[in-house]
């Protein structure tokens, strides 16, 4: 009877769809307000029946309805509950409704918090987001419906994967899928500008906290999941430029470039028309990422055609939104101005070419991950694009945009001179290169390699505190304070968020430059020094887990004598499972890391085992974290919510697409 | 495999000997300084099992889902680490080894795909884009700069603009 429910409750999600697709755009563009207001209403509605929908999957799961096609093929008794509730995302048709009821709730927000702005604009808005919708839910519907029943009900149902049994897989999902599809609000923001003709400073400025917002989450997701594969997957790595990984990266790329040309619209009225271009691609790269993940490509072309539905329906809708969205560009790009003039050198010219880098690579990656499938596809061979490829053509292309995140910032808007620049920063730059220096020697051994990525990252960082010293100089407000509580939240932001850059930078480079691993034979009683430490196999004995019983190895570790931790390496066999998994052991440390990861056994009383000693290897996902929280600090500016207490009186000299020099001078 | 005759293939074998006889001649004589207990390293030869991994980490695990041979512990990952280990002890090179895998599994064995007809594209892409990005950014650079002297603001709309902004001084909105 639930599932019926569910069932039915997306079916009436995808009537309110059509409704709210069809009624406000038409209201829009007649000036009906009675017609405008049916896309919050249906919005609201869309939203309750998709999240029943998805209460009654996860119900389905924790009573352990094998009735259901999807919740027997991804779920059985002896898993715990928390992993249960999980597992409603664990597979494809549970993903699909995930994602769905992300996107109902995105537009649900929109009619909550953007009472303020105008009501034809907000009805395009929901309008676009209810055409994607009908998307999200036909797809469902038509080729993914998890409430399928199963006859005969089996007594039990087939494990999750043991690798998804963890709580990365609990939060990924939902954090990346929160990201990708908050890019349709932006992708939305655009459609309306373009058919409402609005786009100005106000437009940019509407746009950017749900920009951001998205680019959080979906910052988030990528770090969960590069942390995820860290400590599960058991081989010490946390980038593999995997497909799916790409998937990921290639949006978040491509979404960083658009925060930053939002920007620049907002304050200068530039960009414009690159700014919609980056709005739609981004959301589309996330549907590429959602094809590519959910069609079954990326294990085989073949798997594609023989059961080609889901993949060819994605394929189509991608196409739809892409196209039309294109062709709407394309018929009023004559009619987007220029903005604000600029220089050569100036704030507009950087960020210009951080935006033409951050695009060239996410277009190589996309190259890169997409090459081998074509190939496969015209039946020209199969090759594989894998890290060496990545490596040598990503770091090269992301080294300048990097640089530039320490000379962005202290430019000028509209005119900048290098040697104003230069002299701004010579104390950044020399504290760049003094810590280039010390580094490798406070590590121990000089590499030329980590100098260079050391002195990128010191100077991003020197150059963010220079930037803030000189805005603390300027301000015109009494006491220390006073002076930093008269800088804006969302410089914060941004300086949070480049220094994040720059504490990622030397996770990766230092653990890629120092880490030890020594790969042994460990019986009870043996001893091994890695990094310093010393570990030593004190005992192996057998456990029972709820769905698993395990080998596992006391190690105890001490430095010097001096006893630091005891750590448990397991090996895991699940009861549905014929391989065994690794569980590493992993003692954290702001320093370092160590890692103990079992290998095989090599009689019954030795164990391959795996050590490693990890320097600053935290430092990478510390990096994404002050990212993620420099993106949430900018969400939250005060002007936001200033313009969102106050209702429009004042009217916004509204320049309709009109060429105007000083649409960014507020 | 063909016998290798050459000079630096001699040397490198009899380099790989030495070192074999070295790790055991240690083996041998651990016990007599007291460290029984430490724990033997998982190869014989740890110089030459570290050139294994490096070239491995470039290969694929032709029955994983996506994972380098250096990762995986999968059967097959394990014969074919095997097979690498033996050939490099017997002297051959990497590019003997690659040269070896490719003829029998194809280019999708090699994570760095090798450049011919059909990779060229690929290889090439990144740069083209580059190109075409510079391309972009300077047409809209000049583009701007010429925007720019084309339409001056004149001294009265300049003045206009500082009354509508009320101040004396037009901050810097950063």
């Amino acid at each position: 009877m639930i599932p019926e429910l569910g069932h039915f409750a997306l079916i009436l999600a995808f009537a309110l769809a059509v409704a709210q697709s069809i009624f406000p755009l038409i209201g829009a563009a007649r000036g009906d307000p009675v017609l405008m207001r049916v896309g919050a209403t249906t919005a609201v509605g869309q939203f309750l029946f998709v999240l029943l929908a998805f209460a009654a999957l996860v119900y389905g799961f924790v009573v352990n309805d094998f009735s259901v096609h999807y919740t027997a093929s991804n779920s059985n008794t002896t898993l715990p509950l928390q992993y249960r509730i999980a597992a409603t995302w664990g597979g494809h048709e549970g993903s699909a409704l995930l994602w769905t009821l992300v996107l109902a709730g995105w537009a649900a927000a929109i009619t909550r918090f953007s009472r303020h702005l105008p009501q034809d604009f907000v009805a395009r808005v929901l309008g676009v987001m209810g055409l994607v919708s009908i998307g999200f839910l036909a797809f469902l519907l038509f080729t993914s419906n998890p409430f399928e029943r199963l006859f005969p009900t089996p007594p039990d149902g087939r494990s999750l994967n043991p690798l998804l049994q963890d709580v990365g897989m609990v939060l990924h999902p939902p954090f990346l899928y929160l990201g990708y599809v908050g890019f349709s609000v932006v992708f939305a923001f655009a459609l309306a500008a373009l058919l409402g003709g609005r786009l100005d400073a106000a437009w940019a400025r509407w746009s950017r906290p749900w920009t951001t917002l998205a680019w959080v989450f979906l910052t988030l997701g990528v770090a969960l999941g590069s942390f995820w594969a860290y400590y599960e997957l058991g081989w010490g790595g946390w980038w593999f430029w995997d497909p799916v990984e790409n998937a990921s990266f290639i949006p978040w790329l491509v979404g960083t470039a658009l925060i930053h040309s939002l920007a620049v619209t907002e304050r200068r009225g530039a960009f414009k028309g690159w700014t919609l271009l980056l709005a739609i691609f981004t959301f589309s790269l996330s549907l590429v990422g959602m094809f590519l993940v959910r069609s079954g490509v990326l294990t085989s072309v073949h798997a594609f055609a023989t059961d080609p539905l889901r993949g060819t329906f994605v394929l189509v809708f991608l196409g739809i939104v892409v196209g039309g969205a294109l062709l709407l560009f394309a018929s009023r790009a004559h009619r987007i101005g220029l903005g604000g003039s600029f220089d050569l050198v100036s704030r507009e010219s950087m960020l210009l070419l951080n935006n033409v880098m951050l695009t060239v690579a996410a277009g190589s990656v996309l190259l890169g991950t997409l090459y081998p499938l074509v190939l496969d596809a015209l039946g020209a061979g199969k090759i594989s694009v894998g890290p060496p490829y990545f490596d040598t053509v990503f770091i090269p292309l992301m080294v300048p945009a990097m640089f530039l995140i320490g000379v962005g910032p202290m430019a000028r808007w509209k005119k900048a001179t290098l040697p104003d620049l230069a002299t701004r920063l010579r104390w950044a730059f020399a504290a760049g290169v003094v810590t280039a220096l010390l580094v490798p020697f406070a590590m121990g051994a000089w590499k030329t390699s980590v100098s260079l990525a050391i002195l990128l990252a010191a100077w991003i960082a020197a150059s963010s505190i220079a930037g803030l010293v000189e805005r603390l100089r300027q301000s015109r407000c009494p006491g220390v304070l006073g002076k930093f509580a008269d800088i804006p939240r969302n410089y914060y932001g941004m300086l949070l968020a480049h220094i994040g850059v720059a504490v990622f930078i030397a996770g990766a480079t230092l653990v890629k430059g120092y880490e030890t691993e020594k790969d042994v034979r460990m019986s009870v009683g043996n001893t091994i020094e890695v990094g310093g430490y010393d570990f030593r196999l004190d005992r192996l004995s057998q456990v029972k887990g709820p769905n698993y019983t395990a080998v596992r190895g006391d190690v105890s570790v001490t430095r010097n004598g001096r006893a630091v931790t005891t750590m448990y390496p397991e090996k895991r066999t699940y009861d549905n499972q014929k391989n065994p998994m690794t569980e590493a052991a992993i003692d954290w440390g702001f320093v370092r890391d160590l890692y103990v990861a079992f290998g095989e056994p090599l009689d019954p009383k030795t164990w391959a085992v795996r050590i490693y000693h990890k320097p600053f290897v935290e430092l990478i996902w510390v990096g994404w974290l002050l990212m993620s929280l420099g993106g949430l600090l900018a969400v939250f500016d005060r002007r936001y919510r200033v313009t969102a207490n106050k209702p429009q009186t004042a009217p916004v000299p509204s320049p309709l697409l009109l060429d105007s020099g000083t649409a960014g001078a507020r | 495999m063909k016998p290798r005759t050459t000079p630096r293939a001699v040397i490198e074998s009899a380099q790989s000997m030495i070192r074999m006889l070295l790790a055991a001649a240690a083996f041998a004589l651990l016990p007599l300084f007291g460290m029984a207990n430490t724990a033997a390293p998982l190869a014989a030869d740890p110089v030459l099992e570290r050139r294994l991994m490096t070239l491995a980490g470039e290969l694929r695990c032709l029955v994983c889902q996506n994972q380098t041979l250096a990762e995986s512990n999968a059967e097959l990952a394990v014969d074919l680490r095997n097979e690498i280990r033996e050939q490099m002890q017997r002297g051959a090179t990497d590019q003997d080894v690659i040269a070896y895998l490719v003829a029998r599994y194809g280019d999708f064995v090699l994570y760095r795909p090798p450049l011919k007809a059909s990779t060229l594209l690929l290889w090439s892409g990144p740069g083209l884009l580059l190109l075409a990005g510079i391309g972009f950014l300077a047409r809209t650079l000049v583009r701007r700069r010429a925007y720019g002297v084309r339409a001056p603001l004149s001294p009265e709309a300049h003045a206009r603009a500082r009354e509508l902004l009320g101040a004396g001084t037009v901050e810097d909105p950063s």
